[in-house]
């Protein structure tokens, strides 16, 4: 057997679009595989043919050389594929045993159940207790369950979807240590993921999918960072250059922020304080959960904060709402795309609208001016190459990575004085990203502030002058990236002295 | 196996089709009523569809019945696309009509001008008010406004009765439940000599025009589309969530008691315990059948208008009970809302072979 699973001119389309064409490769048995490619790619529609939530217009796949044609994921379980997806589907209020027998078809909560989860989490190194509840859990943690629950089904392919984006440093090492022992033991895994060091650091084997297609497949540690990323994009990728750094007076501080949890899986802040400078972009790391959430609501005006407490331009901002904020041009890019940074039902230009400042020139006395809205819609779709249908498409019809563009470029062109972003390439490609972070960068250098809250270290590496690190809602002080800067915010991240 | 599943966008031919359809298999369940009822059917379809639609009478009763519903579906309409659940026009209605009524008997037999209007402006507070209660216990304690305006009607029939059979009753009226009759400086213009059609009419027209551009070129339309959809959103935007739950209870309120004092001051022209006949609830299946769409309302309200005469005709000549008019919007509604699944979800039929 060659392959333990093979796949033959699989297609799909969807209408006009050919989300897959004719991709055919195999994933060797006890392999990692790494499965890269750009928002869009079809990644996700290839991974739902295997998982046999999609059904594929022509081609086939082979499972140990027998023909395997699941018809929902069901069938593909029964056959020995298993998935953690990117969103954890775990109920919070019920504890980790609980979770996993609801999980799996045809297994009751028992004694047996609860001796098996010991059994594989001790095997694969995977810390977790059965008895508690998830909700007090980490990510990394959940992270952890999700996967002792497809192990239950003794799985031949794991296919995991961006599993290190929520971890830190330490939990990707772990969960590294936990696949590559999967592997040893006959498990083949297909690994789904943006970070090409990682997937330098862990696979034997990539294909890279762009535009449906398959264009290469390779051993990724014989390729650099930059080569593998110019592969799924098909073009050369700028430098950042963060060179010329001027840093003005301070234009935004937050003197001693304290704030309990609003609900019981909140987070309390405490005594956060953080100073930015015209032309400095200051970078907050951390794992989520630790507060980003709150200090983001606060951040935005979503709640508001005691006098004193936020200062802009010399003016206290702390009951102003989003609105009046953006007035003073203070503009921000919300992690959750849907239902918060745009309302999925509503077309682009009324998304537009979201954030409006008067000198947008979008209303007057709140007439809209459908002309003005239309043309700066159009202005961030062409600017920040935005694939949309239309204008007037709604929010949910973008992938994650075109909406986030969107996104972006609606606060962008408002050229802010101050721009609160959190996750800036949150599920958005490599070509992408580089568009985000050197916009990020002109706009910096042109003498704007910019906050940056990321759980991306590279990221926030590679953009910030100033990083501070969230943990359990407090705000370090600013770390000295120079010298050990990595390690220092790393020993932060899991709240080490 | 029937099964739903979901399109992968809208389907512009079932948002058409949708109205349509509900229409037709209303007027088959209609049919099956009336071969249940031992009617003629095809005399019984005479009498409930094109009757009401023929002759000077019939077409303006038409006209006085919707002009209420089209104003109060109005108002509702913006607190409904907010997520602002208003059900209690019907109360609203009838403070409007109390507050205008009793400005209107207080200048009793004063010929002026400033009258109406000075109706009007009382009753427009009086329904604002009143729907306010609601908006205040929401805002401030979280109570759920779908109960609160619901139970408040109850309260506010109760009060129209009390106030007709003490403070505004008719002091020669030989003891009858009932207000003066209103004089005419207190009543409102007739548009359409020789029938009950009144200003009330153009004013709904109005009224609908402006819904019309506050829902399309507004910020405020933005604003309670934006809430109603999602509350992160609307924070996000700016908007304070407290401040729509206000404006939309006071400008459905408002507007209900506007239609209230129109009702009494116009087709009735004095304040009766029987002055309320579910025009507030019905607007809501008006809103409903309308998608919220302010032109959309102006013809389900006509529409609506003709079940109330369709179902006064069959009470009239085949001696069928009054319930007939809430069985067939009820039926209409249910219908309607039926179909609506069919824009985002196609019926698929499969067999399935797993257990």
């Amino acid at each position: 057997m060659k392959y333990q699973l093979e796949l033959q001119n699989i297609s799909k389309s969807y209408g006009a679009l050919k989300a897959n064409e004719n991709i055919s490769f195999g994933i060797r048995p006890a392999s990692v595989h790494a499965l890269l490619g750009e928002n869009g790619a079809g990644k996700s529609t290839l991974v739902k043919v295997i998982y046999g939530s999609l059904q594929p217009d022509s081609g086939s796949m082979q499972w140990c050389g027998q023909n395997y044609k699941p018809n929902n994921p069901f069938e593909a379980r029964e056959n020995g594929v298993s998935m953690v997806f990117q969103q954890f589907s775990l109920f919070e209020s019920l504890t980790v045993a609980e979770n996993i027998a609801l999980g799996l078809d045809n297994t009751n909560l028992d004694d047996e159940l609860v001796q098996i989860i010991i059994k594989h989490s001790k095997q694969y190194g995977l810390d977790i207790n059965p008895n508690q509840t998830v909700g007090d859990l980490s990510v990394g943690a959940r992270q952890r369950v999700e996967i002792v629950r497809c192990l239950m089904q003794n799985p031949k392919l794991l296919i995991m979807d961006e599993p290190t984006s929520v971890l830190t440093p330490q939990e990707v090492s772990g969960l590294f240590i936990t696949l590559r022992k999967l592997a040893e033991d006959g498990c083949s895994i297909l690994y789904i993921s943006h970070k090409l060091e990682e997937v330098r650091q862990i696979c034997h084997q990539a294909t890279i999918l762009r535009g449906g297609k398959l264009v290469q497949s390779c051993n990724p540690q014989e390729h650099s960072k930059s080569e593998l990323a110019e592969m799924m994009i098909g073009k050369k990728l700028t430098q950042l250059a963060r060179n010329n750094v001027v840093l003005g007076d301070e234009i935004f501080c937050i003197n001693s922020l304290n704030q309990a949890r609003q609900d019981m899986f909140g987070i309390d802040l405490t005594n956060v304080c953080l100073s930015i400078k015209r032309g400095s972009i200051v970078g907050i790391a951390g794992v989520a959960g630790n507060g980003q959430d709150e200090l983001m609501k606060i951040l935005i005006g979503e709640s508001d904060s005691d006098y004193g407490v936020l200062t802009f331009k010399g003016q206290d901002i702390g009951q102003l709402n989003a609105h009046e904020r953006r007035q003073l041009s203070m503009f921000f890019v919300p992690e959750e795309r849907l239902g918060h940074g745009t309302v999925s039902e509503l077309g682009l230009n009324e998304n537009m609208l979201l954030s409006r400042p008067s000198v947008s020139g979008m209303t007057n006395n709140g007439v809209i001016n459908w002309q003005t809205v239309h043309t700066l819609v159009e202005k961030v779709i062409n600017d920040f190459d935005v694939q949309t249908q239309s204008s007037k498409a709604p929010a949910k019809s973008l992938s994650g990575g075109n909406l986030q563009k969107f996104m972006v470029g609606r606060e962008l062109i408002q050229q802010p004085d101050l721009l609160i972003i959190a996750q800036p390439t949150w599920g958005v490609d490599a070509g992408s990203a580089n568009n985000i972070h050197q916009a990020l960068i002109t706009l910096a250098e042109q003498g704007s502030a910019i906050l940056v809250i990321s759980q991306d270290l590279d990221e926030i590496l590679t953009l910030c002058d100033q990083v501070h690190v969230l943990t359990e809602g407090n705000l370090s002080p600013p770390v000295n990236v120079q010298d050990n800067g990595l390690e220092e915010i790393s020993q932060l991240m899991v709240g080490g002295e | 196996m029937i099964k739903l599943q979901v399109r992968s966008e809208n389907s512009t031919k079932m948002v058409i089709l949708a109205p349509i359809l509900a229409l037709t298999l209303t007027a088959i369940s209609t049919m099956i009523i009336f071969l249940w009822a031992s009617l003629d059917v095809m005399n019984a379809f005479y009498v409930f569809y094109i009757e009401p639609l023929t002759g000077k009478y019939n077409l303006s009763e038409l006209l006085v019945k919707a002009a209420p519903l089209m104003m109060i579906a109005l108002g509702l309409s913006i607190g409904f696309r907010a997520g602002v659940w208003n059900i209690g026009a019907e109360g609203q209605y009838i403070i409007g009509a109390i507050s205008g009524g009793a400005v209107g008997l207080y200048y009793y037999n004063v010929e002026a001008t400033w009258l109406i209007p000075l109706m009007a402006f009382a009753a427009v507070l009086g329904g604002m008010g009143y729907a306010g209660i609601a908006a205040f216990l929401r805002t401030r304690f979280q109570v759920n406004e779908i109960l609160v305006t619901l139970m408040l009607t109850y309260v506010a029939i109760l009060f129209l009765s009390a106030m007709v059979f003490g403070p505004l009753r008719n002091p020669d009226g030989f003891n009858f439940p009932e207000s003066r009759i209103f004089h005419d400086s207190a009543t409102l213009p007739i548009i359409w000599q020789g029938t009950r059609v009144h200003i009330g009419f153009i004013i709904a027209l109005l009224f609908a025009g402006v819904t019309w551009f506050i829902t399309k070129k507004h910020m405020f339309g933005m604003q309670i589309k934006i809430s109603g959809s999602a509350p992160r959103a609307a924070k996000f935007a700016g908007f304070s969530e407290n401040k729509t739950i206000w404006y939309t209870l006071l400008i459905s309120g408002g507007v209900a008691g506007l239609a209230g004092l129109f009702e009494a001051a116009g087709p009735i022209g004095q304040l009766v315990p029987h002055l309320p006949v579910g025009y507030g609830f019905t607007a809501i299946i008006v809103a409903f059948l309308a998608r919220l769409h302010p032109i959309g309302i102006v013809f389900t309200s006509l529409l609506i208008a003709l079940t109330y005469m369709g179902g006064e005709n069959a009470q009239i000549t085949l001696q069928l009970p009054n319930a007939i008019t809430s069985v067939f919007q009820g039926m209409l509604l249910f219908y309607f809302l039926a179909c609506n699944v069919l824009i985002e979800y196609r019926v698929t039929f499969s067999f399935n072979r797993n257990k």
